[in-house]
Parts: structure tokens; sequence; C-alpha cells
């Protein structure tokens, strides 16, 4: 029986090696005779172990070593690799690290652990529950179940993204628009990207739920062009859900109309503000627009548009899935849901981590960063959390 | 890769042709000019603004706008090394200055030989794998500058 073999396929994963060592993986395979079958996936989000392997074992369990440079693998097979044995890099199970087991992964619950674009792998894992059920509901209820959530953008104004999905909905026009904002230019930041690579079918639900409940027939993903890495994930996972009749002129039988296009940026930082981005996608320069009125009312092509930021429309589908409570008994205060938290810079463990509002910037450098590598921070910037 | 003028202008025809119809065309046209004709020549502004009925002050009004877009061609990869913060807390600033040593070059220029164009980039989003640096699509973490030099001498024969 062929071994299964998961290895990342995400950026930072691919920064560190990862590709060469997917490839030392094979050639050591064929070389023992031992069948193997290499599935590329998201990022578990602990970067100082990248590239992490990680080996389904006898009992279905997938047991992970890391960091796996690949002149490290040759070494690491002859120790008995394909059989899960003990090794000095050998972390275990993933879901058994601390850095992992404390946090709470709603949005980013299938980043790592599925192949990203493979439909039967997302639909096994959860997905397209929410856009099921959000079939069978009018627009004012899911509208009124994205409120009821408390989500709030997750781009930094924290607005309610029921709110303006709201806005759109009481529009009385024939065309409207969903807009994705992933020009995720502020540095240190990088979940809009790992999401997108690593599951990017999460963010065609989310629009797709979102053009359902307002009446927009087409979704526009605006992504920087400094991820190209994330724009082959959404092309191939658009392509993989428009062939399954998740997006096109008939979503899931529904007879409802949505697609979705993604657009490159061209290095330009001010599109991350909403209204120079949708200058942007006009094919203009991206200058700022003069609000009122909002994009909610005259957006894209001067027509009703959504714009959310990638996490936003990400969170959208569990929250369909599990209802809007479910979501909202998770934060604090006006902050509801959970957050990925990005940790870079001068940190022992850098990656993502995704907890609920509330956690402490002490919980975050020093049980999860596990602080500076270096004895003396050079200066406060020397972390970063965003 | 030397195109001549006769490729160019079927390539930037098919183009045209490839978008006709499409919402707000503009930038993913300018996209694939670029990636296929390797930058953005006034010759193509006219014959884009024509055929969009834009003037051509507005299609070079968008081309110089954004930074992505060149107007003349690069060597033959392009080296982007990311400034931003988190790269600057992992001393990028000494692979910044071994890239523009190594080069020859200051950021916009194309190494003598033609091989390598050297590019500031504000974030590649790798900030948990620092300092990092792009040749063309690869992306690569932990840039020293020793690493640096084994990345450029593998891209240098490509």
């Amino acid at each position: 029986m062929s071994i299964r073999v998961y290895i990342s396929r995400d950026a930072a994963a691919q920064s560190l090696g990862a590709d060469e060592t997917a490839a030392a993986l094979q050639v050591a395979a064929a070389a023992r005779g031992t069948p193997i079958t290499l599935i590329r996936v998201g990022s578990r989000g602990m970067v100082w172990l990248e590239p992490l392997v990680e080996i389904e074992d006898a009992s279905g369990q997938r047991i992970a070593y890391g960091p796996i440079t690949p002149e490290l693998v040759p070494e690491l097979v002859k120790a008995g690799l394909f059989d899960a044995a003990p090794h000095p890099l050998r972390v275990g199970r993933v879901e058994d690290l601390p850095y992992f087991a404390r946090q709470e992964r709603l949005t980013f619950a299938r980043v790592g652990i599925i192949d990203p674009v493979s439909v039967d792998e997302y639909l096994a894992h959860g997905g397209y529950v929410g856009l099921k059920r959000a079939l069978g509901m009018t627009g004012t209820e899911i509208v009124h179940e994205v409120l009821e959530s408390g989500l709030r953008g997750r781009g930094g104004a924290a607005f309610p993204t029921g709110i303006k999905w709201r806005t759109v909905l009481e529009q009385q026009v024939l065309q409207k628009y969903v807009v994705c904002n992933a020009d995720e230019g502020d540095s240190g930041t990088f979940s809009d990207r790992m999401l997108m690579e690593g599951d990017p079918l999460c963010l065609i639900e989310g629009m797709t739920i979102a053009g359902i409940a307002v009446g927009a027939t087409m979704g526009y993903i605006y992504l920087r062009c400094e991820y190209p890495h994330a724009g082959h994930a959404l092309r191939e996972a658009i392509a993989a859900a428009r062939a399954r009749g998740f997006l096109g002129p008939d979503v899931c039988g529904s007879g409802k109309a949505f697609d979705l296009e993604v657009r490159m940026g061209a290095g330009s930082y001010i599109c991350g503000e909403e209204t120079a981005l949708l200058e942007s996608l006009e094919g203009k320069r991206a200058e700022v627009r003069y609000r009122p009125p909002l994009p909610a009312i005259k957006g894209l092509f001067g027509q009703p548009t959504i714009i959310n930021n990638v996490i936003s429309l990400a969170s959208v589908p569990i929250i369909l899935e599990r209802g809007a409570a479910f979501y909202r008994d998770y934060g604090m205060g006006r902050s509801r849901g959970t957050l990925p938290i990005q940790l870079a810079g001068n940190i022992k463990r850098g990656g993502l981590v995704e907890k609920a509002f509330g956690v402490t910037l002490r919980e975050l450098l020093y049980d999860f960063g596990g602080a500076s590598p270096s004895r003396k921070p050079r200066s406060s910037r020397a972390w970063s959390f965003r | 890769m030397a195109v001549t003028e006769l490729d160019s202008d079927s390539t930037l025809e098919r183009i045209l042709t490839q978008h006709a119809g499409m919402a707000g065309p503009l930038l993913p046209i300018l996209h694939a000019v670029q990636d296929e004709l390797g930058c953005i020549a006034p010759a193509h502004v006219a014959r884009i603004a024509q055929s969009l009925n834009l003037s051509r002050a507005e299609v070079h009004g968008v081309v110089s706008f954004y930074h992505y877009f060149r107007q003349h061609e690069p060597g033959r990869h392009v080296v982007q090394v990311c400034r931003a913060e988190a790269c600057q807390a992992m001393h990028g600033e000494r692979t910044e200055q071994h890239a523009k040593q190594a080069l020859g070059v200051d950021y916009g220029g194309t190494s003598g030989d033609g091989v390598f164009t050297l590019e500031p980039a504000y974030c590649l989003g790798n900030c948990a794998a620092a300092p990092t640096v792009m040749v063309d699509e690869k992306l690569y973490g932990r840039v020293t500058p020793e690493r640096l030099d084994s990345i450029l001498a593998d891209w240098r024969n490509r």
C-alpha cells in the first residue's frame, strides 16, 4: 500500500525548500522501492518547522517531522521516516503540539490539512455546508445571520460586515458585485496569503454566499501581484469549483448565478483602500474616491458592491455552517469570533496563530512565539503582531 | 528574450482579442503584455489606447502609476528584495546591501551581463521566514548574504 506523505505548497514553506524536499522524498522512496503518494497541502502555520513533512502511519495518524530540508531526506528515510519511526526531528501529531493545540481554528480549520484545490477533500471536511444552507434561506435571513455573528471587517477597520451586506441587499438594481480585497500590503501580515494558498475554496464559498445573499452574480478577487503563488491556487480552485457546479450560471442547481475572477494588482500600496481598489479594478489609476456615495451604493462600475477583506469573507462559511451563535460565542466585548494573528520578525516561533479575541500579547510573545532568539531585541519593532 | 516587431504586433493583437468584452480590461491587458513581451513600450500604449477607445495619455497614466509595470525590458530574471519591517528586524538590510554589491546596481538597475534586474518589494508576505527575496516567481526565506550568493549562482545559468 502506498504511504501518504503530506508536505506544504504554501509560499513560506517553498521559500524554505519544500519543493526540493518533496522531490528528494520522491527520489528516496523510489530508490527504496517504497510507494508513496505525495499530497501538497497548505501550511499548518508553524513556519519555524517548515518544511514540515507529515507521514500517515498504519493507524491513519499524521506524524510530523520538521524542519526537513532536502539534504536531511536521505538520512531520515534511512532512519525509518516512512514508518513514522522515532527521530530527533519527529514532532509527533501536529494537533498535540501546544502551539497548535492552544489555538481556536475556525477560519483556518482546513488549512494545512487538505489539498487546497480538491473539491472532494473540501467537501469531506465540511466545505460547502454553509452555502447549501444559505441556498435554502432568503437574502434577508443570510444577512441577518452574518449580522448576528458579530463579524467585523478583518482588514483593519472592523466595520460590521453584516451592515455592509444589508446596504447592498437593499439596493433595487439588476447588477451588483462582490469584491474581495486581497491587497494584503502591510508588512508582517500574511494570513490572507496563507488562507488563499491553503484553503482557497473557503474564500470562494464565502464570496458565493455573499453573492447569493445580496443578489450579486459576479465577484472579483483583487490580488496583489507580490502573491503569484496565491494567484495560482485561487485560479486552480475556481476552475475546480466551476467544474463541479459550485460556481457558474446555476450554483448547486439553485437556478442562481455566481462566478468569480482573479484580478492582479500591480504594485500599488494604496489599493488596500477599498475605493482606490475599485478604481484599479475598473482599469484606472488607483486614486481614492470621495465618499459618499459608499461602495455599497455605488461601487464597482457604479453598481452596489460588497467589498470585504479575505479573512472576513472566509469566515462566512463557518458562520452559515454552524450558525451565528456558534461564532459569536468566541471572543470578548464587541470583538466576536476569532482572529488569525501573525507572529514574525525577531521571534523564535514565527507563524500563524488563530485565537478568539481576548488573547494577550504576553501569551502571543512568550507562550506561542517563544520570545526572541537573540537575547536583546534590537528594538520594539523586532516583533510584529498583526 | 528578443522579440521581433512583427511577433510583438501579432502577440499584442491576440492579447487584445482575448480580452475583448471583458469588464475593466486595462490592467489584465497590461499584465498580459508585460508577461509576454517583457515590458509595455510606447507603441503598445498607442495600440491599446486605440483598441479600448482611450487616449494615449490615459493609458500612459495607468502604466506609469503602477510600480509593477515597466516601460523598458528587464534582465532575464527579476530579483525582488523585501524591505518591509519584519525583514528589517532580521537584518534584511545586510541582504539588501549585498544584493546591490553582488549585482553592481541600485534598485531599478540591470546587472552588466543583462541577467538580473534588482527591484525593492514592500512585503512579500513571508514575514515569519525573513529576510525574503523573490527571483521571478520563486520565493526564498531566511536569505543571508551567503545564501543570496548561492541563489544568484543558481539562477545565473537559467
